[in-house]
C-alpha cells in the first residue's frame, strides 16, 4: 500500500467529503476535482472548512465520510508519509533543531534519495526565499499544499512571494493547492478558485469568472465588493430580462441571472457604475434620483456613496481619468452602467452574506 | 546611576544567603577533610595537618559503595526516564483540558512526607504486600525470594522518589514543541518512529538532560532509600558519609568522601552535558 500510494499521480478527486467534530460539520459533502498541474485556490473566511479540507488532503485529518483519490489511487486512509503530497505550513513548521539545509533535506533523506546535496542546491536556486516552500518543493510531490504560508508576511513581501510562487508553479509544473482567506492573493495566483462557505463550495471558476459573474451573494460580497439591488423580473427582451428596480427598468442578460423565480437581486460592481450630472446624456442601464452622500478621494479613484430614492446607498468607484470635476456632497446624479455587467442573484438570498467578514482581520481557523 | 546599581542590590540577599550557608560551610568542610585526630585527644577532636591522603584512604576504603551509588543512580535515572517520557508526552500532547490536573497529580506525592512514602514501599514490597505474592503466583520469583532489603527495593524507591523531578522538565520541554513540526515530519515521509527519533526526541533533549541531571545527582548522593529499603549489602556512599559523621564521628573521612562525591558527579555531569550537546538546561 505504501509503495502504491507514494507514487500516485494525476488529478486530485475529492468525493462527497465530510468532516465533523461532534455536532460541528467543518466540511459538508464536498466534491471537487483539481486537475493535475493546476494552481488551485481554496478561498473563504475563517471557519469555512478550507483548512480542514487541506488537512484531509495532506492526511493530517481523516474524513468522516467520503473519499480522496489521486489519479486512480484511493488515498483516503493512507498516512501522511505514504502520500506524494507535501505541505507548506502556515508558520512553515521548520525543525528548529536542524539547519536550513537539513530542513530541506529532511524529506529527501527519509525517502533515501541518493544525491541530497544536488537536489537541495537545485531547489535553492529555484526559490529566492529558501525557507518558504523549499522543504516541500524539493520532494517534487504530485501535490503541493499551501496553508496560508504568506499570512505572516508584510504586504510588499507578500506580493513578491505571490509572484514568485506562481512562477515556481509554472516552472516545476506541480499541482498547487493554496488555502487562503485573502481574495486578492487567491486571484493573483490561482488558475481556479473555489470559494468556500460553511463547509461547502459556493462557486468555482477562474478569478475573472468569479468576479464578473458571481452566482451567490456570498461570492459577490466576499470577492471584492458588490451593489445588490432588490427587484423583480418584469419582462423579457430577447436574450435579456427586464428587471424592475423600485420602479426603474434595467436590463440583465439571461445567462448572467442565477435567480430561480422573478424575485431577484441585480448586482453591479462599484467600478462598473458611471455617475453623471442631470442633463448629461447617458446610455445603457440608468438609475435616476441619486444623491451623493459621501465622497472619498483615494488618488487612483474616487469612491462615492450615492443614496437612491428607495433609501439604499450604492457604492461607486470612479477612475480619476476623465478630467470631470468631482461630484460634491448633496448633488443629484444619475447612475448608469453597461447592461452586460449586471449579474442576477436569487431574490431570497441574504444580500449581506460574505460582506460582514473582513478577511484582513481574520486569523487562522 | 541608581538604575545601574539596582540589579546588584537585588543580588545581595541571595548572595549573602549562599555565602553564609554554602560558601562558608564548604570552606569549613574542605578544611576538615585534611585534618587528623588530635594525639591523645577525645573522640571527635581533630587538628589541621593537611593530610591529603585522607582522600585516598577514604576512597579506597569505600570504593564499593561509590560504585554502587553510581550504578543505582544510573539505573534509577534510566527507569525514571523510561516511565516519565511517555507520561510527559501524553500530558503535553493528549492532556487537553486535563493538562493542569495531571500535572498536579505528578507533584501530588510531595504533599506527603518523603520518608513516609519511602517507608510505604517497604510495605508494598513486603511479604504482606500484593507484589510479592503476585510475582510468586506467576512464578517470576521463587517462594524464598524476598524483595525488601534488596538492591531492587532501593532502586525502585529511588526511581519512585525522583520521578517528578524527571517528569516536570520533560513535560516543560515536550509541551514547547510545536505540534505542527511533528505534522511536518509526517508530511515529509517520516513514519511515527522516525518522527520520534528525528524530531520529537531532539527537540525534547533539553528536558531529557535537565530531568536526568535532577534525578541522577540527588540519587547518587541519596542515603534515605538505601537506609530504609536496603540492607548492609546495598549501602551507598550517602550512607557511609552519614555514619561517618553521626555514628563514628570521623569528620575528616566524611568530608573527604563528600568532596570526592561532588567531584565525581561534577565530572560525570560535565561529560554528559557536553555529549548531549545542550548548553541550555530547561
Amino acid at each position: 500500500m505504501t509503495k502504491e500510494s507514494i507514487s500516485a499521480k494525476g488529478d486530485l478527486r475529492l468525493t462527497r467529503l465530510s468532516k465533523s467534530y461532534g455536532d460541528f460539520t467543518a466540511v459538508d459533502d464536498l466534491s471537487l476535482v483539481i486537475p493535475e498541474g493546476s494552481f488551485f485556490a481554496l478561498l473563504g473566511p475563517s471557519g469555512c472548512g478550507k483548512t480542514t479540507t487541506l488537512r484531509m488532503i495532506a492526511g493530517l485529518e481523516e474524513p468522516t465520510v467520503g473519499s480522496i483519490h489521486l489519479g486512480t489511487t484511493d488515498i483516503t486512509t493512507t498516512k501522511p508519509y505514504q502520500r506524494p503530497i507535501n505541505t507548506v505550513f502556515q508558520n512553515y513548521a521548520l525543525f528548529p533543531h536542524l539547519t536550513i539545509f537539513e530542513n530541506i533535506a529532511f524529506g529527501l533523506r527519509r525517502r533515501g534519495i541518493k544525491d541530497v546535496d544536488a537536489a537541495v542546491s537545485k531547489v535553492l536556486d529555484l526559490v529566492e526565499l529558501p525557507h518558504l516552500a523549499a522543504r516541500a518543493i524539493v520532494n517534487r510531490p504530485a501535490l503541493l499544499l499551501l496553508d496560508e504560508p504568506l499570512g505572516a508576511l508584510d504586504l510588499k513581501l507578500r506580493r513578491q512571494m505571490q509572484i514568485e510562487l506562481k512562477w515556481i508553479q509554472k516552472e516545476v509544473g506541480l499541482t498547487f493547492v493554496h488555502v487562503t482567506h485573502d481574495q486578492e492573493e487567491a486571484m493573483t495566483m490561482a488558475d481556479t478558485i473555489a470559494v468556500m462557505n460553511e463547509g461547502q463550495i459556493e462557486q468555482m471558476g477562474s478569478p475573472a469568472d468569479l468576479y464578473d459573474n458571481p452566482k451567490t451573494a456570498f461570492v459577490a460580497n466576499f470577492l471584492g465588493q458588490s451593489n445588490l439591488i432588490k427587484g423583480t423580473i418584469s419582462g423579457n427582451d430577447g436574450d435579456s430580462h427586464i428587471v424592475d428596480l423600485f420602479g426603474q427598468k434595467i436590463s440583465l442578460q439571461k445567462n448572467r441571472s442565477h435567480a430561480n423565480d422573478q424575485f431577484i437581486y441585480a448586482g453591479i460592481r462599484p467600478e462598473k457604475f458611471r455617475i453623471s450630472r442631470l442633463g448629461t446624456p447617458t446610455s445603457g442601464n440608468i438609475l435616476t434620483g441619486g444623491h451623493i452622500e459621501d465622497v472619498s478621494y483615494i488618488g487612483v479613484s474616487t469612491q462615492y456613496q450615492v443614496e437612491m430614492p428607495w433609501g439604499q446607498e450604492l457604492m461607486v468607484f470612479e477612475q480619476n481619468d476623465d478630467g470631470v470635476a468631482p461630484f460634491s456632497k448633496g448633488e443629484e446624479v444619475n447612475i448608469s452602467w453597461e447592461p452586460i455587467f449586471t449579474f442576477g442573484l436569487r431574490g431570497d438570498e441574504d444580500a449581506t452574506a460574505g460582506s460582514e467578514v473582513n478577511p484582513e482581520e481574520l486569523d487562522e481557523e | 546611576m541608581g538604575k545601574i546599581r539596582t540589579p546588584y542590590l537585588l543580588l545581595l540577599p541571595g548572595f549573602g544567603f549562599l555565602f553564609t550557608f554554602f560558601i562558608l560551610p564548604i570552606i569549613n568542610l574542605a578544611q576538615t577533610s585534611t585534618q587528623t585526630p588530635v594525639g591523645g585527644g577525645d573522640t571527635g577532636q581533630y587538628e589541621q595537618t593537611l593530610r591529603f591522603s585522607n582522600y585516598v584512604d577514604a576512597f579506597v576504603e569505600n570504593k564499593e559503595q561509590f560504585g554502587r551509588s553510581f550504578v543505582y543512580a544510573l539505573i534509577a535515572t534510566l527507569l525514571a526516564l523510561a516511565i516519565a517520557y511517555p507520561l510527559a508526552y501524553a500530558i503535553a500532547f493528549k492532556g487537553g483540558k486535563l493538562k493542569n490536573f495531571m500535572l498536579v497529580l505528578v507533584i501530588a506525592p510531595f504533599f506527603t512526607s518523603f520518608l513516609l512514602r519511602t517507608v510505604a514501599w517497604k510495605q508494598i514490597l513486603g511479604e504482606e504486600g500484593f507484589v510479592v505474592p503476585t510475582l510468586r503466583n506467576l512464578g517470576i520469583i521463587s517462594d524464598s525470594t524476598t524483595l525488601t532489603s534488596s538492591a531492587f527495593a532501593v532502586v525502585m524507591g529511588m526511581t519512585y522518589n525522583f520521578l517528578p523531578f524527571m517528569t516536570l522538565p520533560l513535560y516543560a520541554s515536550i509541551d514547547r514543541i510545536d505540534p505542527r513540526t511533528l505534522e511536518a515530519s509526517g508530511d515529509l515521509y517520516a513514519n511515527g518512529f522516525t518522527t520520534f527519533r528525528r524530531v520529537t526526541l531532539p527537540l525534547s533533549m533539553p528536558g531529557v538532560v535537565a530531568g536526568t541531571l535532577l534525578t541522577f545527582i540527588p540519587a547518587a548522593g541519596d542515603y534515605v532509600n538505601a537506609a530504609i529499603l536496603g540492607s548492609p549489602n546495598t549501602k551507598m556512599i550517602g550512607n557511609v558519609i552519614e555514619s561517618r559523621y553521626f555514628k563514628i564521628v570521623d569528620y575528616p573521612t566524611a568530608a573527604a568522601l563528600s568532596f570526592t562525591l561532588m567531584a565525581v558527579i561534577l565530572i560525570l555531569v560535565t561529560v554528559y552535558v557536553r555529549k548531549a550537546g545542550t548548553e541550555e538546561l530547561v
